[in-house]
């Protein structure tokens, strides 16, 4: 008996369900390759997670009954994802806070000035957006990734990362708090 | 509605996640209280902003390559699988973090949610349609004809697409095909306009009251989706919603006359 079981039988499955799975996942691979990006920090272990996500998924595939595909192979994503998280455990954690009161860090709106998101958006190119998306916490960046990068709903959100969506909803929200402060105070530091 | 419950649902509203009377007790407030209707600026401002920023990355080829070597292939020939060089066993094992919920979001509950799975099926029906753009895709039946088409189908379906040659009406008729769509068969009738392509997806629904067309865009894709007779259709083109709606108007007024006439 080869070592390799579940190869063996991935090869003797159909060519038909091979090639539905080519064509229900691999149009994704951009979108899960993003997600993987923004979670690992790392593009060679983004292209590792995502390999073995597509895998897992062609595994899985028999049991998939939609409704999407793409929130399906994030959740999938996701698991291999926080597999990774625990072998870095040696690494410093981010400490999971969901708790309100980070988000009252943000400071108050200045009505008087004139609005400084967009002017300071538009100047700044993807790499310092990026920057700054990767810097949010763990649970908020997942969640303002799948959002405005993947453009999944809020239930699909909610589907890939087995959360309710009332806790999508508060995420979000304290994402867009942090990202907004953070945008902010750059600005004063470029001042 | 209180500020502190704006705060969470001004969010939704830009997202465009909220049912109407929601929306409307959302804009309701933000219309007395100039803090909150400042966020809302603010943040649709940054939502903008982000948009118009490519935040995307895109999956390098030799992903793409290790992906294909790894899957099994699906021509009939014996797979090539390469062994899984995965570096990690340790990718096999779970360790879900407890999802810890706060504030008062987890209060305002999903039933303010506009129920979106529709739009679920929009954004794999964008898919489906992008899927289509890439080489040897497009098409199973390759005919202009109809009749030959519409028989195609016949077999491979639970319903009967009907295919309707607009050649005429400016919109050329390509072909046919097969597609999956939320995990089921969906007819495709390929159309083309000047060099554009347009995706017709009929499916069938329970539901056999007509719904008038609406046009949505997703992902720079417009899709104009209406129900008529039992049968659901989206039109998925890059073409604008001019010309998608005229492509609409004519095949509906196309399969009211051959039922009616």
């Amino acid at each position: 008996m080869p070592a390799n079981t579940t190869q063996d039988n991935l090869e003797r499955d159909d060519p038909e369900r091979a090639q539905r799975f080519r064509e229900a996942a691999l149009p994704h691979l951009d979108d899960v390759y993003t997600l993987a990006r923004y979670l690992l920090r790392n593009a060679s272990d983004a292209e590792d997670a995502v390999q073995e996500c597509y895998l897992r998924a062609l595994k899985h595939f028999d049991t998939y009954r939609g409704p999407a595909m793409k929130p399906w192979l994030f959740a999938i994503l996701r698991n291999v994802c926080r597999a990774e998280y625990a072998r870095r455990a040696s690494a410093p954690a981010t400490a999971i806070d969901d708790t309100p009161e980070a988000a009252d860090q943000t400071p108050l709106w200045r009505e008087q000035q004139e609005t400084p998101e967009a002017e300071m958006i538009r100047e700044r190119d993807a790499s310092a957006i990026r920057r700054m998306v990767d810097a949010l916490a763990e649970p908020f960046k997942e969640t303002f990734v799948l959002r405005e990068i993947n453009n999944l709903s809020y239930r699909e959100i909610a589907e890939a990362v087995g959360a309710p969506v009332g806790t999508v909803m508060s995420r979000l929200a304290r994402a867009r708090a942090m990202l907004r402060s953070a945008w902010l105070a750059e600005q004063e530091q470029a001042r | 509605m209180t500020c502190d419950e704006a705060e969470i649902l001004l969010h939704a509203l830009i997202d465009n996640e909220l049912d109407a009377s929601h929306a409307r007790e959302v804009e309701a407030h933000v219309a007395t209280c100039p803090r909150c209707a400042a966020e809302l600026a603010a943040f649709r401002q940054m939502r903008e902003a982000m948009t118009k920023a490519d935040l995307r990355y895109t999956a390098p080829a030799s992903l793409r390559q290790r992906l294909d070597a790894a899957l099994p292939k699906p021509a009939a020939t014996p797979a090539n699988v390469t062994p899984l060089t995965s570096r990690r066993s340790v990718l096999r094992g779970f360790a879900l973090g407890s999802a810890v919920s706060a504030m008062a979001a987890t209060l305002l509950v999903a039933v303010v949610l506009r129920q979106d799975d529709q739009q679920m099926i929009e954004s794999e029906i964008v898919s489906s349609h992008l899927r289509s753009l890439q080489p040897g895709h497009l098409i199973d039946v390759v005919s202009s004809d109809q009749h030959t088409v519409k028989p195609w189908f016949n077999g491979k379906l639970d319903v009967s697409p009907p295919v309707i040659d607009l050649t005429a009406q400016g919109f050329t008729l390509i072909g046919g095909r097969l597609d999956y769509v939320d995990a089921r068969a969906i007819g495709a009738v390929v159309y083309k306009r000047r060099a554009h392509v347009i995706n017709l997806f009929v499916a069938q629904t329970s539901n056999p009251a007509r719904k008038p067309a609406k046009v949505e865009a997703i992902q720079g894709f417009n899709i104009r989706h209406w129900s008529d007779r039992g049968l659901n259709y989206w039109a998925v083109s890059d073409i604008g919603t001019d010309e998608l709606n005229e492509f609409g108007d004519k095949f509906e007024a196309a399969v009211k006359d051959s039922k009616e006439g």
